[in-house]
């Protein structure tokens, strides 16, 4: 019996035609699923994450990885929760709800540039703003909220700025980290390029984030225990002791990067803000727990 | 005699140093901008690193006080460092996935 089509094709093809067709979509078949597997799929990878760090560190639950090191390692959660007492960030916190509630020159108040008067929002930063084509950290929309009421934008890093960071996300503890890709190109290129930062080795050391918070996460490092990145941005600003004082989520960045004896980027560049969105997606469903306190 | 063997000294000096110096200039120069190209290559990667940094103005400054044989050193270095940080970079940039959580 005849079979269909391909018996037609057979009779008028020589064989080496057809041998040469098939090594040809043998040969095109590796890109095809290299194109795959380079699939900007925000959703499988957020899902592998945390499938990672669960299987990792079985008893920690979700909620807990806010607390980085503290979640992971006994010894130093005991001295976190002595400290934990009179939490050292807290004069900063009332310096951050002063500054929230003081009038500008105009007489308005960060509270009008931000929904919901800006209280119990933390946990939708970083955004994709639509509009600008770019991903919008808290950070810099306190500094667009002062621009546009004719205020100078604030340094980036520490001080202020990361003061007033620290009393909205304190608004916002508890509340779990919700973040959207939306389906725009723009936003999906913005995700990938913080994902391929994360996991970019990079500095003289050649290390990656993910080489530290990742492959590393749990282990000691001379004197510090790495934190997991699931849920590493949900404590920020955090106080550090050794800065001695509360930094912000680029001063971290930074300072990574120098340590692995890299060049940082500008604070609140785009990438370092493609690498917030990137980070806080893997980290949705993870409680807000900022300000936090490190060593 | 002495007086002609003494000029012949002088001139042979006078000629021969200047360009000994201006030699070892020209080859801090174009060592240095080598390693700047390199480092601004690296720049348009965002793969720079501060040792490669650290290494050019360490290199600027062993040349401002004429100390030109660290600076070649150093200039030399820079490169080659300003270089690996190229190749990482070209490598990272075919291989970061590898890394990605599964």
């Amino acid at each position: 019996m005849q079979r269909g089509g391909s018996g037609r094709l057979s009779r008028r093809l020589p064989g080496g035609f057809l041998a040469s067709l098939v090594a040809l979509l043998c040969a095109l078949a590796p890109p095809a699923v290299a194109a795959a597997a380079n699939k900007v799929d925000p959703a499988a990878d957020l899902q592998a994450f945390q499938a990672y760090f669960h299987a990792a560190f079985p008893t920690v639950a979700l909620d807990d990885f806010a607390n980085g090191p503290y979640a992971v390692n006994q010894d130093m959660r005991k001295q976190w929760e002595e400290i934990m007492q009179f939490p050292p960030y807290d004069f900063a916190l009332d310096a951050g709800k002063t500054a929230f509630a003081t009038p500008f020159k105009n007489g308005k108040t960060y509270a009008g540039c931000f929904p919901k008067g800006g209280i119990g929002i933390r946990q939708d930063y970083p955004y994709f703003d639509a509009k600008s084509g770019e991903v919008v950290t808290l950070d810099l929309a306190i500094n667009q909220c002062r621009v546009r009421n004719g205020e100078k934008p604030l340094p980036y890093g520490s001080g202020e700025i990361a003061a007033i960071a620290a009393y909205m996300a304190s608004t916002s503890r508890g509340k779990p980290f919700d973040i959207k890709i939306p389906d725009d190109p723009r936003a999906l290129a913005a995700y990938e390029d913080g994902k391929k930062f994360f996991y970019t080795r990079r500095g003289q050391l050649n290390f990656s984030c993910a080489s530290c918070h990742v492959q590393a996460a749990g282990k000691r490092l001379r004197g510090d225990i790495l934190a997991p990145a699931l849920g590493i941005l949900a404590a920020f600003p955090i106080y550090r002791s050794a800065w001695g004082g509360l930094g912000t989520i680029d001063r971290r960045f930074i300072s990574c990067n120098a340590q692995v004896r890299a060049v940082p980027l500008p604070p609140e560049d785009r990438t370092y803000r493609d690498l917030a969105y990137f980070l806080a997606y893997m980290s949705n469903g993870v409680a807000i727990a900022g300000p936090g306190a490190r060593p | 005699m002495k007086p002609a063997l003494f000029l012949a000294a002088f001139a042979t000096l006078a000629v021969a140093m200047p360009r000994a110096l201006a030699t070892d200039a020209d080859g801090f120069a174009a060592t240095y901008a080598a390693a700047q190209t390199a480092e601004r290559q690296a720049g348009a990667l965002h793969h720079q690193w501060t040792t490669t940094e650290a290494d050019l103005k360490a290199a600027q400054a062993a040349a401002a006080r004429h100390d030109n044989a660290a600076a070649i050193r150093l200039a030399q270095e820079a490169a080659a460092l300003a270089r690996l940080s190229i190749a990482q970079a070209q490598d990272q940039d075919a291989h970061w996935r590898d890394a990605v959580v599964q």
